[in-house]
């Protein structure tokens, strides 16, 4: 009844370019939006916090970050994991090395070093396309792990191998170490998730977005009608690493506190953030979102019903969970390759025509 | 000959040994990217569960035991005791054989005409099904391997390679283990038996017909189904007789199924489409990861064979983007 | 159409170009110019090269041999991208559209050459990369007009039939706003009446906005009847070069059309 457009005309080009052209979208976002900020820091508490909210808006960025590359751009990638270290390790040498500096220049600052780093290994991409890119960016998967495994330099020389935050505030609110509240670290990444996301779908929407999205369906028309693939693609690469940066300090400084590089950042990371993007839906904001709250929520599902409620042990969830997303997986590339976002999107569009469905 | 030019040759030997199970799970990969034109990133689980069953049935384990001593609450584990490797390779084989089918109905026959990297994308959640489904059936313990083939260093080779270095040097003679050795040979006979098989037999030459050109191939008669469950089946075999191997020396756990990433670096060098590419492939990021790490290893902190493969594959696309044996690609609109 | 018609200089003129691919020739010796406002055809067998010589002029393949001139200068080797920078359009034998994207979104792809708001601006969504966004809009907005798509804006173009898939495939290029606009046989597959919109469309391009028009086309009655000059190639060669009436009678290019066998 109330979702729909008729009677909502646009009167101008700027108003039917916005991003929420139903009046009734708006008003949900924005109630999401209030929501967020202020109801759910009052609620939050430890469990929520480190199992289900700070995990989804870490890997939302994660998810934005390669749904840029893979699914706007259309270049696939496998060094997720990777880059996210780069982000981690990034965040921590800046903290420890420049102690003033603020903890969000720091992250802000982590993500364009991973940028920098997104771009050299998004160089073959210009020669290299398809799986054999996929190949390719393994070789950064691999080797910055090793990297940050065998240079003590990147991690200070501690003997453990591991990096541990420090405790940093804003406006002399701890958001990283053990001081740190849930509502503090909660609103901290929350803010960095939504300033991205907004300007992830300005970057989509506009010039650029269109040239990734030109490369993707279509490379060479693309380069013929005036697209400069070194210019697409690098940027793609650049924009795409910066957000799985930013997660990768925010995964580390924020929500973990410590980590070991292989065990944090292994070629598992990369699939599980492919993983969210295919369900969720390849070249889709709203998508990255769902597929990133699926991810995280699915495995929490499962154990508390499994082991919860049935008793099963742990370990064959674990199985059953595996079982479940390669399930998952073949089936959205068969019936819906562009994921949960499409299926919202149809009901969406049949929900506008309701109740006369022609 | 000075110890270390010996100790040089006994890397690469081993290289080249490490190359041998490269190839083989490479040449899964090329099967099946031949026939059907699908990056099969579960070849390597292919052999990891290959492997799970082959043990399974000969311990005579029950399948899904697991789940089903939790469901209801019986503690069934094992019916019997056992078989002989020489039945459960067959029924092994079977197993495989009925996989090909399941994914041919449920998952490829859906997945006609999109694009490759959506099916390359459909074949990394085939892994993580297979993974689960593995352990899920058979337990996630780490578990031995034999089947009874000889394993162990060559004290023949040893007293051959002895006399080999100077007068008074000390040396101890080339370490080779006997399973690397009879791994060559069985990989060997397998593409010998492989090219056999698509030269001269009928199913063999509509394989080839298919890769060249599938419509061309059905407007002649051929059935695209039976040849991708076919191929399939060779895949599924060939992942045995890699899952064989490789559990054999080292145990059979979740790392096999590594090894398959390892292959990918390997496909890149030979071209998806060469069985001798595979070979010379994985022989040369076989040998090229060891003498790296024996050469230069020791001075970056070693462990680079986590990375060397996939860093020899990024810069060699740099300069032929189409592989060794690949043929180059002209652009066209 | 009537030979009546005044053109200025050459806006294109391409000398002595050579193409190979390996060893098998694609293009030989072949020279020719375009003047600025005229519809200039390019017709052939199939294999004789036309689709290899366009692809010549936007810089997709670059000839052994010869040199092309373009808006007065002598053309290095540029890559696509930038020959499209200077004022080159094209559509595709094959519809090479963005199948994901709106057909709003594919012509504002067609702009691209000419939006410059850097990357920070488009972040925010605000100042010069709004601005521009709203005036392109504009203008596209007027060739989606023009050629009577507007039912479709928001559609993907994936979705449409063919038909509508070439319409919008010749809003892209129109978008481009270029020099020389180059069409691969854009009636391919078309029925009567959509050949007839294609034409009429063609037409008023040219009339409208002068724009230069190079076009391949199998169909004859089509080229003999909106061609201004025609190019006959076969086998790699030009074998004619005129006014469609002296082609049509020219006797090489009857022998190449009818069959006649080579030597």
């Amino acid at each position: 009844m109330f979702y729909r457009e008729s009677g909502d005309f646009k009167t101008s080009y700027a108003a039917d370019q916005q991003t929420f052209p139903i009046r009734f979208d708006r008003i949900v976002v924005a109630l999401i939006l209030v929501c967020a900020f202020l109801v759910v820091p009052f609620f939050i508490n430890d469990y929520w916090e480190k199992s289900i909210l700070l995990p989804f808006l870490v890997w939302s960025l994660a998810a934005l970050g390669l749904n840029i590359l893979t699914g706007y751009c259309g270049q696939v990638s496998l060094g997720t994991g990777g880059f996210m270290a780069v982000g981690a390790y990034a965040c921590y040498k800046l903290t420890t090395g420049f102690p003033d500096l603020n903890i969000i220049f720091v992250i802000l600052l982590s993500g364009g070093i991973t940028a920098l780093v997104g771009i050299i290994f998004g160089l073959p991409s210009l020669r290299i396309k398809g799986f054999y890119l996929a190949v390719a960016t393994l070789a950064s998967q691999f080797f910055l792990v090793w990297l940050f495994n065998k240079v003590p330099w990147f991690y200070n020389y501690s003997a453990s191998g591991q990096i541990t935050m420090p405790e940093r505030s804003v406006f002399g609110t701890a958001v990283t170490g053990s001081a740190a509240t849930p509502s503090a670290t909660y609103l901290f990444s929350l803010l960095f998730v939504v300033v991205f996301a907004f300007i992830a779908r300005n970057l989509t929407r506009g010039r650029l977005g269109r040239s990734w999205m030109a490369i993707r369906d279509m490379d060479i028309a693309a380069e013929i009608i005036g697209v400069p693939p070194l210019q697409a693609k690098l940027s793609a690469f650049a924009v795409s690493s910066f957000y799985i940066g930013l997660s990768g300090a925010l995964f580390f400084g924020v929500y973990l506190g410590a980590v070991e590089p292989t065990e944090a950042f292994g070629i598992d990371k990369s699939f599980l953030v492919l993983f969210m993007i295919i369900i969720g839906g390849l070249g889709s904001i709203f998508g990255s979102f769902v597929g990133a709250a699926f991810m995280v929520l699915l495995p929490v599902l499962f154990k508390n019903i499994m082991v919860g409620g049935f008793g099963w042990p742990t370990d064959m969830v674990q199985h059953f969970i595996f079982m479940l997303v390669g399930g998952l997986i073949m089936f959205f590339l068969i019936v819906e390759p562009h994921g949960l976002a499409q299926l919202w999107r149809v009901t969406k569009e049949k929900l506008r025509l309701w109740p006369f469905p022609h | 000959m000075s110890p270390m030019i010996l100790n040089t040759i006994e890397v690469m030997l081993n290289g080249l040994m490490t190359g041998v199970m490269y190839s083989l799970v490479a040449l899964g990969f090329v099967l099946i990217f031949k026939a059907s034109g699908i990056f099969n990133y579960a070849q390597g689980v292919m052999a990891l569960f290959a492997a799970l069953t082959l043990v399974g049935f000969q311990s005579g384990q029950i399948p899904f035991s697991h789940l089903i001593n939790v469901v209801f609450g019986t503690d069934y584990h094992n019916w019997g005791p056992g078989m002989n490797a020489f039945l459960a390779i067959l029924l092994t084989m079977a197993v495989m054989v009925l996989l090909a089918w399941l994914v041919e109905r449920l998952v490829l026959r859906h997945l006609v005409n999109q694009e490759p990297i959506i099916l390359f994308m459909a074949t990394i959640g085939l892994a993580f099904f297979m993974e689960g489904l593995g352990d899920m059936m058979w337990g996630a313990n780490i578990k031995v391997l034999d089947i009874g083939l000889p394993s162990g260093g060559s004290f023949w080779w040893e007293d051959v390679t002895r006399v080999w270095a100077t007068e008074g040097s000390e040396y101890y003679g080339m370490y080779i283990d006997v399973l690397d050795v009879w791994a060559a040979g069985i990989a060997i006979v397998l593409v010998i038996a492989l090219t056999l098989f698509s030269q001269y037999t009928k199913t063999g030459r509509a394989l080839r017909a298919v890769a060249d050109d599938h419509q061309a191939a059905l407007t002649v008669g051929i059935s695209l189904r039976t040849i991708w469950i076919v191929v399939w089946s060779i895949a599924g075999f060939v992942a045995l007789v890699a899952g064989i191997m490789w559990g054999s020396k080292s145990g059979i756990q979740f790392s096999l199924s590594l090894i398959a990433l390892k292959a990918l670096p390997v496909l890149i060098l030979g071209g998806f489409t060469s069985i001798p590419g595979a070979i010379v492939g994985g022989l040369i990021i076989g040998v090229g990861e060891k003498l790296f790490e024996f050469a230069i290893g020791p001075l970056i902190g070693g462990a680079t064979e986590n990375w060397f493969a996939y860093v020899l594959a990024l810069m060699f696309l740099m300069f032929r983007p189409q592989g060794l044996y690949g043929d180059k690609i002209i652009e066209r609109v | 159409m009537n030979s009546t018609r005044k053109f200025g200089d050459p806006i294109l003129s391409v000398n002595n170009i050579s193409l190979s691919f390996g060893g098998v020739k694609a293009l030989t010796n072949i020279s020719f110019d375009i003047l600025q406002g005229e519809i200039r055809a390019i017709i052939g067998p199939n294999g004789a090269g036309k689709s290899s010589m366009l692809n010549v002029i936007n810089g997709f393949y670059h000839p052994q041999e010869g040199e092309v001139w373009f808006d007065g200068k002598l053309r290095g080797s540029l890559r696509p991208y930038e020959i499209a920078r200077q004022g080159i359009a094209r559509t595709f034998q094959n519809i090479a559209l963005f199948k994901g994207m709106s057909t709003l979104d594919n012509l504002m792809t067609g702009r691209i050459t000419k939006m410059h708001a850097n990357i920070f601006w488009q972040a925010l969504w605000k100042g010069k990369a709004e601005k521009e966004e709203l005036m392109h809009r504009e203008r596209v907005e007027r060739i989606i007009d023009f050629l009577e798509i507007q039912a479709i804006r928001k559609t993907p173009v994936g979705r449409l039939p063919y038909g509508l898939q070439k319409r919008v495939e010749l809003g892209r290029a129109l978008a481009a706003e270029s020099k020389l606009l180059l069409l691969d046989e854009p009636m391919a597959g078309m029925n009567l009446e959509e050949k007839e919109d294609m034409c009429r469309f063609i037409l008023e391009v040219n009339d409208q906005f002068g724009t230069t028009i190079a076009l391949i086309e199998h169909d004859m009655s089509v080229v003999m009847d909106i061609a201004d000059r025609v190019i006959v190639l076969d086998y790699g060669k030009k074998i004619g070069d005129g006014y469609p009436d002296e082609v049509r009678n020219d006797k090489d290019v009857i022998d190449a059309y009818l069959g006649v066998a080579h030597d």
